[in-house]
């Protein structure tokens, strides 16, 4: 959820650097949330649905490529249990960053910063939601998959959200833990244990969110800067970004060749990882060796976080078909 | 409070009205679709 996070701000990269001016969550706005009910489409974007795309999809292909059987309809109700999990957590999120969100022209509009929704029905909406998300798992598949979403809501609100965000640079590095659980999640959900293929997937995403999220602060780092959030351009500066996201696109390029090497995937996700990691490479590269301090001059920046989305996208869908291609 | 903001008020409870009793509707489905997938698994 984490690195996901940044497919909602895909469509905004044309995000503009202006100083925060947006409106805090003063005592008018907070006592007309309290008097006025929330709309209902307010809570459906407290759950930050673009953000559930790719969770959504991961988690999808976890529960495709596992051995076993789950029926249509439990296969249904574990990947609506994600798409909760993920939301309740969206929403557990957007409750605690609420005076952060005010200060970021980006988040300004949500409902609790823009003064829509009183904050304890966001919290009240979130917990909820994730107990209702994780019992329904657990009901509906088995308890250790359960498990698996009650830990991904949790570390990303307690380990991600409140404790490294305002914190470290390395915020996104630990933290993206959290978004690299769905296809665990997946795969448990129809088996009742992990195994090596949904641990590679799982390792993937985690080394592919630090250059998909450095790329995007490189060129929207006033807007964190003006939150205060410590991103690592803000805090180590470009050069030192630069280089961490070549060095990590170097250990996602493992990642993804992994199962090729330990012979969990066939000839179908080895051509598509050879190819699609090795573009992401090139494309990192060339971040690495740019030397651009405007953002409107950022394109090999905004490239490579274009394409760091369909490559995960390309990826997941390969382990997908390659587990097809060799059922048959 | 004016008119106008009760107005508002009145409008947001029914349409939130509508919307948890169509997800109501939906889990009444789903939890019958489940328990009869989990009776015709065991």
């Amino acid at each position: 959820m984490v690195a996901l996070d940044c497919v909602m701000q895909a469509s905004e990269t044309d995000i503009e650097f202006v100083a925060s001016n947006a409106s805090l969550l003063t005592g008018e706005t907070a006592a007309n949330a309290a008097a006025i009910p929330a709309d209902w489409r307010d809570f459906v974007a407290l759950t930050k649905p673009r953000v559930m795309t790719l969770v959504v999809f991961t988690g999808l292909c976890g529960l495709l490529v596992a051995p076993g059987h789950l029926s249509p309809v439990l296969a249904f109700t574990a990947i609506l249990c994600i798409a909760l999990g993920a939301g309740a957590a969206g929403a557990l999120n957007q409750w605690y960053e609420a005076d952060r969100d005010a200060q970021m022209k980006r988040t300004a509009d949500r409902p609790l910063p823009a003064g829509r929704m009183s904050r304890e029905s966001a919290l009240h909406f979130g917990v909820g939601l994730s107990f209702f998300s994780v019992l329904l798992m657990g009901v509906a598949t088995n308890w250790v998959a359960a498990a698996i979403l009650a830990l991904s809501i949790l570390f990303y609100l307690f380990v991600y959200t409140i404790w490294l965000k305002p914190r470290t640079a390395q915020n996104i590095v630990i933290g993206g833990a959290a978004g690299a659980f769905p296809p665990l999640i997946g795969w448990a959900a129809v088996t009742g244990s992990v195994a090596p293929l949904p641990i590679a997937l799982f390792a993937l995403i985690f080394f592919w969110t630090p250059p998909h999220f450095w790329s995007l602060a490189l060129f929207v780092r006033m807007d964190y800067a003006n939150a205060g959030i410590p991103m690592l351009p803000i805090v180590a500066g470009e050069a030192a970004t630069r280089r961490q996201i070549l060095l990590y696109t170097g250990i996602m390029a493992a990642a993804a060749l992994a199962p090729v090497a330990l012979g969990l995937t066939g000839l179908v996700y080895a051509a598509v990882a050879l190819i699609g990691t090795g573009i992401f490479a090139a494309m990192a590269l060339q971040v690495a060796l740019h030397d651009e301090v405007d953002p409107a001059r950022m394109g090999p920046e905004k490239r490579l976080f274009k394409y760091s989305v369909l490559y995960l996208f390309l990826m997941f869908a390969a382990v997908v078909a390659d587990h097809w291609v060799m059922v048959r | 409070m004016t008119p106008e903001e009760e107005k508002l008020i009145r409008a947001r409870q029914r349409s939130r009205s509508i919307v948890t009793a169509l997800i109501l509707g939906a889990l009444v489905v789903l939890f019958f679709g489940i328990t009869i997938a989990k009776m015709s698994g065991s």
